[in-house]
């Protein structure tokens, strides 16, 4: 079992989410998170004085799967979430111990 | 609200029935020449004859006259007017002064001037709400109640201060007591009167709460809104229009001219912009508004939209606060609203075009001031101007503006959130100026000497008795919140309130 972290732009999001769905990913969460990275921020102005921003809003994804599913996942998070610019995001893999349905108990891939 | 082209009450059909009268009395004594000169008894007579019996209401003229009202700001539709009639006896005229009720016209029309300025004051009313969504929409989120706060209580404590006290210093003649409206307040005149001067005390005191936005605490600002309503803007309004009831102010009749003022843009606008930069300069910058090396950082206002809406609401309290500065029911407020229209639409473009070159793109935080500064400007000359005068004075504004921000902020390091020194301040001061170039008919450098003298006494006198005041303050009840509230931000610290319960807000803004 592994966890995927994908950072991404906010307007793919649907886009990522229906590729997933329709390959059998039946979960996920969503978090709305700010960051940067290559892109850095950008400078806005406000009546006259420029600022930076230099946290930019991105949607986090968190999805655990089955190892089996990790690839055709993460190549589906590519496809759909690149734009071929600086910005798109990243996503990172991390293992999983464990799972637990709270209502049932069930444990492990059952309990994705 | 001055008006030298017509006096406040009827002037219109006092004329008018003088014109008719005089008529008949030239057809009635033609034929009759060659009499002994006239006795002051038959000149009154004659004059009276030439009026309608209904006028008298069978009383005589000594009865008439007790029931005069001390000056014609006391009138009611009930009560006598005085007026001045020539006859013409043996081909000789004579002069004389009679007392008589009014006509249904006259009735008619009083009823018209007390409508339309209470009408005016409720539009003027208007500008509070306006004042508080710009200042609201230009600040950040955890100061959004305090705000509100503020400008409900400049309101409420302006209303109580400006009957109590500021409304006699205004307009009290010699001996007279005009404390909790006085006199004044037997009359109907005197009510509608009184409520169109309250707003417009109470405007100058809200102007100055987004200066010292987002860092005041929170009794400091109870305390200098009294002040200003009671004491500071009606000091500064009876040298210029305490003519307009039974005072009389040396402003009025400065050089001879006299300076100009016809609506407030010095009287209400800079001495509102000048009291801010007093409290700008007193109270310092907020917390983070200047980096170490002194340069100014954006502090972002949290609902532009909101801003935008009270900028509309202001313009909707303008078309009351200059037409209805006439007081008076006649045709003449059409021409003073296109003429405020024009002035803050040609000073919205203006402002926008001057962002627009200088920084890229066409803000809409300086797009609103500058529609604001238009109709600031406007306000000294709005009567008299014709259409090219309002349409520079309104665009001159929007430039000014726009780089008078600049200036106050990354020169001066004065921190004005909301740009209400530049706004009411700078453009006040450029629309009494304007006066001299566009209100009048021939240039004259004696009418120029006026306005100046009008706008420095106006800076003199607010920037000066608004430093005393802001000083005063800071080393009695205290005027700054304290670090530690102005970063948690003044709704919680000071009112227990959030403004946006239930939404996420940046903390980090």
């Amino acid at each position: 079992m592994k966890k995927i972290e994908a950072i991404i732009k906010p307007f793919k999001l649907d886009e990522v989410k229906d590729a997933l769905n329709g390959f059998g990913v039946a979960g996920m969460t969503l978090s709305e998170v700010k960051g940067f990275g290559r892109q850095k921020g950008h400078t806005e102005i406000y009546r006259g004085a420029e600022y930076r921003v230099d946290f930019i809003p991105k949607i986090k994804l968190t999805i655990v799967a089955e190892d089996s599913m990790v690839d055709k996942i993460v190549s589906t998070i590519m496809e759909k979430a690149g734009s071929e610019k600086i910005g798109d995001g990243k996503i990172f893999i991390l293992p999983v111990d464990d799972a637990i349905r709270i209502r049932t108990g069930e444990r492990g891939k059952d309990a994705l | 609200m001055k008006s030298r082209k017509l006096s406040p009450l009827f002037f219109n059909t006092i004329v008018c029935f003088f014109l008719i009268s005089m008529t008949a009395f030239m057809i009635a004594t033609a034929a009759l020449p060659g009499m002994a000169t006239a006795s002051e008894n038959q000149v009154l007579d004659k004059a009276i004859a030439s009026y309608p019996e209904a006028l008298f209401q069978g009383k005589s003229q000594d009865d008439i006259r007790k029931e005069l009202p001390v000056s014609g700001a006391y009138r009611d539709e009930t009560t006598p007017i005085e007026e001045e009639v020539t006859v013409i006896i043996d081909g000789n005229p004579a002069t004389t002064s009679i007392v008589r009720y009014l006509t249904d016209m006259e009735i008619f029309q009083y009823r018209g001037d007390v409508l339309w300025t209470c009408i005016a004051a409720f539009l003027v009313f208007l500008m509070q709400a306006g004042f508080a969504m710009v200042e609201a929409g230009f600040t950040r989120a955890k100061n959004a109640v305090n705000i509100m706060m503020k400008n409900i209580m400049d309101f409420c404590m302006g209303t109580i201060a400006f009957l109590a006290v500021g409304f006699h210093i205004m307009f009290a003649g010699p001996g007279e007591s005009l404390f909790f409206l006085g006199t004044t307040g037997a009359t109907q005149w005197g009510f509608a009167f009184w409520l169109f001067q309250c707003v417009f005390a109470a405007t100058t005191a809200t102007i100055v709460s987004g200066g010292v936005a987002e860092r005041t605490k929170f009794t400091g600002y109870l305390a200098y809104s009294f002040v200003i309503c009671a004491f500071i803007y009606p000091t500064f309004g009876s040298w210029a229009w305490g003519s307009l009831l039974d005072g009389q102010g040396w402003l009025e009749g400065v050089l001879g001219v006299g300076f100009y003022d016809f609506a407030g843009s010095t009287v209400v606008h800079s001495i509102g912009g000048w009291l801010a930069l007093a409290g700008a300069i007193v109270i310092g910058p907020r917390v983070g508004k200047f980096d170490l090396n002194g340069k100014p950082r954006a502090i972002p206002g949290h609902n532009l939209p909101f801003a935008v809406i009270g900028g509309f609401l202001l313009w909707l309290g303008w078309f009351g606060f200059n037409p209805g500065s006439t007081t008076t029911f006649d045709g003449n407020l059409a021409r003073i609203a296109v003429m405020t229209n024009i002035a803050g639409a040609a000073g919205g473009i203006a402002a926008m075009a001057a962002v627009w070159f200088s920084f890229k793109k066409p803000d809409v935080g300086m797009t609103v001031n500058g529609f604001l500064a238009g109709m600031v400007a406007i306000c000294s000359a709005v009567d008299v101007v014709n259409i090219w005068g309002s349409l520079i004075i309104g665009a001159v504004a929007g430039i000014l503006v726009v780089y008078s921000v600049i200036f106050i902020e990354r020169i001066l390091k004065i921190d004005d959130p909301v740009g209400c020194i530049s706004v009411h301040g700078v453009c006040g001061a450029w629309g009494t100026l304007a006066y001299a170039f566009f209100g009048v008919e021939s240039f004259s450098s004696t009418v120029l000497m006026a306005q100046l003298i009008g706008i420095g006494v106006g800076f003199a006198w607010a920037f000066g008795t608004g430093m005393v005041l802001f000083i005063a303050i800071k080393y009695t009840i205290g005027l700054r919140a304290t670090r530690e509230e102005e970063v948690t931000g003044l709704d919680v610290s000071e009112h227990g309130n959030e403004a946006y319960c239930g939404f996420p807000i940046d903390s980090h803004a």
